[in-house]
């Protein structure tokens, strides 16, 4: 039976080994990728099956993965590259930024980083600081990056694929406290012919009011669907998927029969995706808008300690009271 | 720690400024083949015991000469056209040409150079169009070469970044199996005696070093990072900086052809043959500005730049070709000939490069291209159209 059911964890690893089974010029580097299987096993067992020249564990400088990747990328690899967690990206980011999105356009097409940078991101899981953070807006700002985030099974799996398959770079992030949350995936769909990678997709249908979540919060948002749906209204909620770039046409076909639109994510809302989405879809549904577009968010303020990250996190609660709040302007 | 333990009593020493730059600056055991007064040393022996040499014809002596002569000719060119407002900067390798040119042509065709922005010189080895870089400098693009087809990479402005990407390219003509042979791949990385406080540049030591990367760190020590000296960068000498990453390192007269030549052809070879990276400290001077866009004369003095200019790369390989009968005066004025010739066309050539057209701005964002940016560049164009017939 192809369908089976596995962790979103499980289901990235299963693409990863399909993704090195299928080219050999595909490589996985990163901090303890290989004996240890990566901090969160997202890696397990692929050093042993695929040696360590296929899977490497790099030293621990995030520069050097990436700028080493740029440089097998040259080569003619196709690097995917594992940052350990959103908070270490940091001292990658000026060769991400200056380095890998500009390669493509500087060279005028000679040269193609075709790169997969993995990055853990979000919170949720009770961590020490610099282990919660959602940085996909300092990514998704960049031309010439590509920015997804998968939140079932099913999507890790074939997503983590298109993206290694793509001559794109792409930052791919992990929601990682839905690693560990099961769902059907599966595994004999073919690449070809999947649905497109930089696609959003309604994820559950709904007339009166239209949520759109990625990555971690699109669980929130379905539970708040659910919610709503008790007190007899139906929210649409849209999984983003990509990030950069945006696919809205879903969302604009969906605002223009709801009136209503809220955006939910974890990271800050000052200049967050929210902003350019309320920004988009006011342009583009100015007529059929019965509210402003709101927006759910962590605080504009670092990520706090854990034991109150459950109030920074956007929640069920929150997303309710946003979508209330549609209702009432 | 104790007193009188030699730690301490070595970094009293230290303290005083004067002996901290001679710690970094002096010039110990440089490996030379051609003093500056022209003089041929038969071999040189490096830190390591390893001892230099080099076999030219006499025809490969004058080409080295035509080389030097005619990079410093089409650099000065560049120089001029940014003064006359054609180019909007240019960083000029002036005093830098033996050691550019020396390690270019160390270079076997497989090998890879990954470039700063400084390196015209080694692009001219390469065989690529001078005129090249001149396109990046007057904002015609970004540089326009194919780096696979030369073998030598975009050219990189933020410091120190390409080490990486040269290590990078390194593991992966290991992992291809290129190494371990006489026609074996190696790989080159150029950077400056700034770029070695990089954090970038450390990495790529560290990398290099435990991945064993077929690869050859050239450091172009010119002693001064834009107005910054050599003693801000390192208190130790900056070749030895190696040792402590695990792989050779050696520092060269870089104003010496025929020296940067050997070192470089021995570090690639042994690179190739799989024995590893090692790293190149090839002294030298910035006899110019950083770019146009500096005045060093606010940060150095002349009487320095009076003594370097005696240690002038042409000046010694000329000596060395007129002494030795290797060349003649009609030699001599055929290659300054050569050189002006290829500075005219150069020049004639720039003022020809046409500005791109504006909507050109948004190819190449991506490989497959962007719907996005299929709708701005639309617009744009619809926006530009609207002023045509217009006093705009």
């Amino acid at each position: 039976m192809a369908t089976e059911t596995l962790t979103l964890g499980k289901a990235l690893n299963t693409g990863l080994r399909r993704a090195l089974e299928n080219d050999p010029k595909v490589v996985i580097m990163g901090e303890d990728v290989g004996k240890l299987g990566g901090v969160f096993r997202i890696t397990d067992g692929l050093q042993k099956d695929f040696g360590d020249q296929r899977v490497i564990d790099t030293p621990l400088a995030e520069s050097g993965i990436i700028g080493t990747a740029v440089g097998l990328a040259i080569r003619g690899f196709r690097p995917i590259c594992e940052i350990q967690f959103d908070g270490f990206v940091y001292p990658a980011y000026d060769q991400i930024v200056s380095q890998v999105a500009k390669m493509h356009y500087r060279s005028q097409g000679k040269v193609t980083i075709p790169m997969v940078i993995r990055i853990p991101y979000g919170g949720g899981i009770g961590a020490v600081e610099h282990h919660s953070e959602s940085p996909e807006a300092y990514f998704a700002h960049t031309a010439g990056l590509k920015v997804v985030t998968c939140a079932n099974p099913q999507d890790a799996y074939v997503m983590i694929q298109q993206a290694i398959a793509s001559d794109d770079p792409i930052v791919f992030l992990e929601p990682k406290r839905r690693y560990w949350e099961k769902g059907p995936v599966d595994l004999d769909a073919p690449l070809s012919g999947a649905y497109p990678l930089h696609s959003a997709r309604v994820v559950r249908p709904g007339t009166d009011a239209t949520v759109l979540a990625y990555g971690p919060m699109v669980r929130t948002a379905l539970d708040a669907a659910t919610a709503a749906a008790e007190d007899g209204r139906e929210l649409e909620v849209v999984d983003l998927r990509t990030l950069s770039p945006l696919d809205l046409t879903a969302v604009y076909e969906s605002v223009r029969r709801t009136g209503r639109c809220v955006v939910v994510h974890e990271a800050p809302g000052n200049l967050g995706l929210g902003s350019e989405i309320a920004a988009r879809v006011t342009e583009e549904c100015f007529y059929s808008l019965e509210s402003p577009v709101l927006r759910v968010t962590g605080f504009d303020t670092p990520y706090p300690a854990s034991r109150v990250e459950e109030e920074y996190l956007p929640d069920l609660d929150r997303v309710l009271d946003a979508v209330d709040r549609t209702f009432g302007w | 720690m104790a007193k009188g333990d030699p730690a301490v009593s070595s970094r009293g020493r230290r303290a005083a400024p004067r002996s901290r730059r001679a710690a970094a600056t002096a010039e110990p055991e440089l490996v030379q083949l051609l003093t500056p007064t022209g003089e041929r040393i038969e071999s040189a022996t490096g830190p390591d015991g390893t001892e230099y040499r080099v076999d030219f014809t006499d025809e490969e002596y004058r080409g080295l000469y035509r080389d030097l002569v005619l990079v410093r000719k089409l650099d000065a060119e560049a120089t001029a056209l940014q003064r006359q407002g054609e180019l909007g900067l240019w960083a000029s390798l002036l005093g830098q040409e033996a050691a550019q040119v020396g390690s270019g042509r160390a270079l076997r065709s497989q090998d890879m150079a990954f470039p700063t922005y400084r390196e015209h010189g080694v692009l001219y080895c390469r065989g690529i169009d001078p005129i090249m870089p001149l396109g990046l400098f007057r904002g015609v693009d970004q540089g326009g070469w194919d780096p696979n087809e030369f073998k030598f990479n975009m050219y990189t402005i933020v410091i120190g970044a390409q080490t990486l990407h040269a290590t990078g390219y390194a593991m992966g003509v290991h992992m291809d199996g290129k190494t371990g042979t006489e026609d074996g791949e190696a790989v080159i990385a150029y950077f400056g005696d700034g770029a070695t406080s990089q954090g970038d540049v450390n990495e790529a030591f560290v990398w290099a070093s435990v991945f064993n990367a077929p690869l050859v760190f050239f450091c172009q020590n010119n002693q001064y990072a834009i107005s910054e000296p050599l003693e801000r960068q390192t208190r130790v000498p900056l070749y030895r900086r190696a040792g402590g990453f695990g792989f050779p390192g050696v520092r060269v007269d870089g104003n010496d052809v025929l020296a940067s030549y050997a070192v470089t052809r021995h570090a690639l070879d042994n690179a190739r043959l799989g024995q590893g990276p090692s790293l190149i400290e090839a002294y030298t001077y910035r006899m110019g500005a950083h770019t146009t866009s500096d005045d060093p004369t606010r940060y150095r003095i002349a009487s320095e730049v009076e003594a370097w200019q005696a240690k002038d790369p042409i000046a010694r390989m000329k000596a060395f070709l007129d002494k030795q009968q290797i060349a003649d005066d009609a030699f001599f004025a055929e290659v300054d000939e050569q050189a002006r010739a290829e500075a005219v066309h150069l020049r004639e050539r720039v003022l020809e490069l046409p500005d791109p057209a504006p909507v050109s701005m948004f190819d190449h964002v991506y490989p497959h291209g962007s719907p996005e940016l299929d709708a701005q560049r639309a617009r744009f164009s619809t926006y530009l159209e609207s002023f045509e017939g217009s006093a705009h």
